[in-house]
């Protein structure tokens, strides 16, 4: 938690920007510059900047937030049933909506801490999944899914005309599909990222960082943490709500199994692989993992044997029995592998692989010789 | 002690037991305003779980606790720390992930904003009066040079001075110091003593728990002895160093 100055801060938002708007023109040489992924990246790095405010700074780990992403995403195609296609509603209510679960939720949930907690979040999340497949089928649809009909009210929008299709999600007239749909996460992108990056820089932020680090002492310090721990659960569910809303924006329906267990846990080895704590690192790290699902999957063996067919007969036949495995269906594999070299080499994420290279370039033209590298000097900073 | 209005803390007729075992058996005590009163006796004679009964950690199986017109028992920690009561552990209780800054900012934004602010989005590069009382009381222990620094890699005795720091940004009341020199060499111990004499110059009222003779009778103004959980001695150093109850129970004559 290094305090810069706001000039700083201001340079690094404009930096960030421009980055993002920039994706589809240097995700072009990865192969991911098409909407659909850039769109993932910018919702699900929603949903891990926001986690992280949680996680990263109080340390509390959920593993029930894609509860808040499943109310999200119902919420948003009933805003679109109901009301009007315009997204504006849908994703204020959305987001409305799953702060005040997310105030439920974390009202009972924060009675415990440490693995207790996590274990209640989980059970509220496998709670919301299973009701949504059962006795709230008249809201969620159950297995076939909440989708748009033709017949559906939506009393702000002017009257169908006979014979269109389903109409789309429109922002004032602006279809959202495609690359507009990506600018409009993208814009939300960067407003979320700047709320967590003020919430990092406050007081408040401050506040929520010593709770991580001493409670017993914030306690007899004149603090009530529980309000402070509510108050981080309620926001990170709000960009989780925030997250399911833009979903249903770029593809208008909702699932029940957004908030399988597995979604929750996607959300923490996003944070994690990326850097618990950091800024930056949750959305280095829902990127990768995105990046990871849709490119990798899509590789099969015939890609391989493109890939690599510069080597000889034989020697192309076993790179492509070695790496088989790893692709396609078996991402996964990559995914659990890169994770454990992460969690095991560089507890931090990516963030502390690259504070250590930076650490390492200073030191090597500096001093040579010199401390550990694995004692990351704090930078001095002025408050 | 027969000014009843200067009495800062009250302890009236407190029991406490764990299981079999009587930790505190009726015991009163009174604090007055400006003093420094010390707390000894053996180990197991109890002098932890009265402090830990005057900051609300434990509840007392009957008797009561109060700071001025305030009862403290039944109170949360944190609700007897915004009363203007602050405690020092016997193990250094800070943030050891925060730099020595920030670990001194944290109990000033608790002393200005109470127990509950949501301030997401004021910032601390605006709080410039907080940071500069911040970095005075930091440099009045001695400790403005690493100020930067995170507060785990400091040497034990820094870790002590620094809670000591985070406890006095407060401007307590009531200040509760458990054991503050133990495990401590004697030059750290003696700039330990040094530092709590100029507080005591300021008129703050302190309650010192401590095994060290040496400090106790540079500083204490008033010693109550605990044994087996009651009061057995209570006066003046001196007339605690002349009570023969005192010296077989706890002194044995050799430290005097």
């Amino acid at each position: 938690m290094s305090q810069q100055s706001p000039k700083q801060d201001l340079m690094w938002m404009a930096v960030f920007t421009a980055v993002v708007l920039s994706m589809p023109i240097w995700m072009e040489p990865f192969g991911a510059a098409y909407p659909d992924l850039l769109q993932k990246f910018a919702i699900f790095g929603i949903f891990a900047i926001g986690f992280n405010i949680l996680f990263g700074l109080t340390g509390y780990l959920s593993f029930g937030h894609a509860a808040f992403l499943g109310v999200g995403s119902y919420t948003a195609v009933w805003s679109f049933k109901l009301l009007t296609m315009n997204v504006i509603p849908a994703i204020l209510f959305s987001t409305i909506l799953a702060g005040i679960f997310a105030v439920l939720i974390g009202f009972v949930c924060l009675r415990r801490s440490g693995i207790y907690f996590s274990i209640l979040t989980l059970a509220f999340a496998q709670m919301s999944y299973n009701l949504a497949y059962s006795v709230l089928t008249p809201i969620t649809k159950g297995e076939t899914s909440l989708q748009l009909e033709l017949n559906d009210p939506r009393i702000l929008d002017a009257a169908a005309v006979a014979g269109a299709g389903l109409p789309s999600t429109e922002l004032f007239g602006m279809k959202l599909s495609g690359y507009p749909g990506f600018y409009f996460c993208a814009v939300l992108l960067i407003i979320g990222f700047y709320i967590s990056l003020r919430i990092f820089r406050s007081p408040f932020g401050l506040k929520l960082a010593a709770i991580k680090s001493n409670q017993k002492r914030m306690s007899y310090t004149g603090f009530n943490t529980r309000p402070y721990l509510l108050s981080a659960f309620v926001i990170s569910g709000m960009y989780a709500g925030l997250a399911g809303a833009l979903m249903a924006v770029t593809d208008p329906l909702a699932g029940a199994e957004r908030m399988q267990w597995t979604a929750s846990g996607e959300v923490v080895l996003m944070t994690i692989l990326g850097g618990v704590g950091t800024l930056i690192g949750p959305l280095l790290g829902a990127g990768l993992i995105k990046y990871f699902e849709n490119i990798f999957s899509s590789y099969n063996e015939k890609v391989l044997h493109d890939i690599f067919s510069f080597l000889p007969d034989m020697l192309e036949n076993v790179m492509v029995f070695i790496v088989n495995p790893f692709v396609g269906d078996g991402w996964h594999l990559t995914l659990g592998a890169l994770f454990m070299v992460v969690v095991i080499f560089l507890p931090g994420g990516i963030m502390e692989g690259y504070a250590r290279i930076v650490a390492w370039v200073k030191k090597d033209r500096s001093q040579p010789g010199g401390d550990d590298p694995h004692v990351a000097k704090p930078q001095p900073n002025e408050g | 002690m027969d000014n009843v209005e200067n009495i800062v803390l009250n302890v009236s007729a407190v029991q406490k037991t764990f299981g079999g075992l009587q930790a505190l058996s009726n015991i009163n005590l009174q604090i007055e305003e400006g003093k420094t009163h010390a707390i000894i006796g053996p180990n197991g004679a109890g002098k932890s779980t009265l402090l830990n009964v005057c900051v609300g950690l434990l509840a007392p199986d009957s008797g009561a606790v109060k700071f001025g017109e305030e009862t403290l028992t039944g109170k949360t920690p944190y609700e007897i720390n915004q009363l203007g009561v602050v405690r020092v552990f016997q193990t250094p209780e800070i943030f050891p992930e925060l730099t020595l800054l920030q670990n001194v900012i944290i109990p000033a934004l608790a002393k200005r904003d109470g127990e509950f602010k949501f301030n997401a989005f004021g910032s601390l590069v605006g709080e410039k009066e907080l940071v500069d009382e911040a970095k005075d009381v930091l440099e009045d222990l001695g400790l403005e040079n690493q100020m930067h620094d995170i507060s785990a890699s400091m040497s034990r005795g820094d870790k002590r001075r620094l809670e000591l720091a985070m406890c006095l940004i407060q401007h307590p009341k009531l200040l509760l110091l458990d054991e503050p020199t133990a495990g401590m060499a004697r030059h750290d111990t003696n700039r330990t003593i040094e530092i709590l004499k100029r507080i005591k110059s300021r008129g703050m009222t302190k309650v010192i728990i401590e095994h060290d003779m040496h400090v106790v009778f540079s500083l204490a103004d008033h010693i109550s002895v605990l044994a087996q959980g009651a009061i057995i001695a209570d006066g003046t150093p001196d007339e605690v160093r002349g009570n023969p109850k005192v010296q077989e129970a706890y002194l044995g004559g050799a430290h005097l």
